[in-house]
């Protein structure tokens, strides 16, 4: 296994999910079975190339003029919130 | 019957007053009433919305407008939101989500007229090759109940292939389009990174996901693509380039096309199946064109590319799902950590959770280097191999999967194996580039697809060698038994 136990608790804290006791030994092995399959790209030589984060070449990200053009949706959007009082999100209380 | 006809045909008789617009309508949500329940090919039907935007159609119609999707129903994959119906993208976490709005492609498709019955079941978040992975169930096979229909958009394509709809949508982010396509026997579409816009469309790859079309025929989807493709300011990495007029471009004659045989497509392929792509290049030398061998060297590593940068992509983009502002939570959260990870870990099924890990994996302080950039370098090497490859030729060709349909299944307990269906279809999402797949015959009674890629913003280009096949061939005229 190229990944523990220990690295998959990590890794999902990291991601903020819960994982169960019966699907922790499945993360171990499928995730430690991913891990060796993208290991083939380090014997890759990639001599000088520049990483490439944008399929198409001399894109630029566009600016806009800085005007308002949204008008306040807030009670749509707030439809599909779990918990909302009086146009706020509510959550566990953070600060005792 | 109505369920055959394209769209071409369709808008015709719907022009000519001898079919309305909600007879139409009617007509196939007594199919998808029929003949769905077998298949689980939606998620959501919308029968009194499409009945009402049928009659609006007919009232366009009668008004003697001429649009060419007017009055013409569609399905769409449920990844697009829907003001005011249920948008799930195949997830627990979004079971109970209404978009607020439309996505651009609905919009485009809403104003064109045409009229949506319902939405796709897909995989969750697009996350999978076989559209086992929606949280509401798989999709079947319509050619084989028992076989997979392909991912994510197996919704779409097998909607599609029952002919439930006259045209569905989709998104292809490493195949999704076009793996179910082959897998169903229909057209499938998937444009240049950047010609259709993503705004609405829940993301899960930013560098490599884009929105198309199934269809009947190439014809039909270069209607539509017409219709849902070019620049919105809405999307930032929405291109602003002019759209062709594909319909127009469909019967430029092939003489002197040079297509490229990608010999890496070729290794280890089944005899049966290489035959069938050996039998198309036959039909397009007789249409005039050329072939010769192309290489690209880096191809064989897309796969493991792919599986880092989507990844990484996807454990950014879902993060959004917190359990605070929309989407599933948890019950009594002790606090707000127990309510993010909760909330996440019980909304998102197992595959989204493996690739969210993943993602998080390769970004993560002491692996970003070896893993993320490296993989960002990689995909660059494949990118030149295709702009080499298209200084040779005008487009590519190869098989769109290396094997039929697969038992429902199948695959499920080995990720890595059914990552590797999409080893023929992950490089033109890398590179951005267009491709199309077509259905070229059969492998033990189920479809297979021939596979075109041509260079950016070649679509009008490649709908054209797809037409001029389609009028050559007839396997795009085949329908699964109790569909026809």
């Amino acid at each position: 296994m190229s990944l523990t136990r220990q690295d998959v608790e990590k890794i999902a804290h990291l991601a903020r999910l819960s994982i169960t006791e019966q699907e922790m030994p499945v993360y171990v092995t499928s995730l430690s079975s991913i891990v060796d399959f993208v290991d083939e790209l380090s014997g890759a030589d990639v001599g000088s190339v520049e990483p490439m984060a944008h399929p198409l070449d001399g894109q630029r990200q566009r600016l806009r003029p800085d005007a308002v053009t949204e008008t306040d949706h807030h009670e749509k959007y707030q439809r599909n919130a779990p918990s909302v009082q009086g146009g706020l999100y509510v959550v566990p209380r953070v600060i005792e | 019957m109505l369920h055959n006809l394209s769209v071409g045909e369709l808008a015709e008789r719907l022009r000519s007053r001898e079919l309305s617009s909600v007879e139409l309508t009617r007509h196939f949500l007594g199919r998808i009433e029929r003949l769905n329940p077998a298949l689980n090919a939606l998620i959501t039907l919308t029968a009194d919305a499409a009945l009402a935007a049928a009659a609006a159609a007919d009232r366009r119609l009668a008004d003697g407008e001429r649009a060419p999707l007017l009055g013409i129903p569609l399905i769409h994959k449920d990844i697009f939101c829907t003001d005011g119906v249920r948008t799930s993208c195949g997830s627990r976490m979004l079971d109970n989500f209404v978009a607020p709005y439309d996505a651009t492609v609905v919009a485009r498709l809403k104003e064109a007229g045409a009229v949506m019955l319902g939405k796709a079941n897909m995989d969750e978040f697009a996350m999978g090759s076989s559209n086992e992975t929606s949280y509401y169930g798989p999709v079947k096979n319509p050619w084989n109940t028992a076989k997979v229909p392909g991912g994510s958009s197996g919704g779409s394509a097998a909607a599609m292939a029952a002919r439930l709809a006259s045209f569905t949508t989709g998104t292809d982010t490493g195949g999704s389009i076009r793996q179910p396509a082959a897998l169903t026997g229909v057209t499938g579409v998937k444009p240049t990174y950047g010609r259709v816009s993503r705004y609405g469309m829940i993301a899960f790859a930013s560098s490599l996901d884009q929105a198309g079309v199934f269809a009947r025929t190439a014809a039909d989807a270069a209607t539509v693509l017409k219709a849902i493709a070019g620049f919105d300011p809405l999307d930032s990495t929405s291109v602003d380039e002019p759209v062709p007029d594909y319909p127009a471009m469909l019967d430029a004659p092939l003489k002197g096309l040079k297509i490229g045989l990608l010999r890496e497509f070729f290794d280890g392929l089944e005899p049966r199946n290489a035959a069938l792509i050996h039998d198309s290049l036959k039909v397009y030398t007789s249409l005039g064109a050329t072939t010769v061998e192309v290489s690209l060297p880096h191809l064989p590593l897309s796969v493991p590319t792919y599986y880092v940068v989507a990844p990484a992509e996807c454990s950014s983009n879902l993060s959004r799902f917190d359990g605070v502002r929309f989407g599933y939570r948890c019950d009594q959260p002790k606090d707000l950590a127990d309510l993010y990870k909760r909330s996440r870990g019980e909304g998102f099924g197992p595959e989204v959770k493996r690739r969210i890990m993943t993602g998080t994996y390769v970004l993560s302080a002491g692996y970003f280097d070896a893993y993320y950039l490296k993989a960002q370098k990689v995909r660059r090497l494949i990118t030149e191999d295709f702009r080499a490859a298209f200084q040779q030729v005008d487009l590519v060709v190869g098989p769109t999967t290396p094997t039929p349909a697969f038992d429902i299944g199948a695959k499920m307990d080995d990720p890595v194996t059914m990552y590797l269906n999409d080893i023929y279809t992950i490089g033109a999402n890398l590179a951005g580039l267009p491709g199309i797949s077509l259905p070229c015959g059969f492998v033990d009674g189920l479809p297979m697809g021939l596979q075109l890629i041509g260079p950016h913003f070649s679509e009008g280009r490649l709908l054209n060698a797809a037409h001029l096949y389609q009028l050559a061939t007839e396997w795009h005229t085949h329908a699964p038994r109790g569909y026809e």
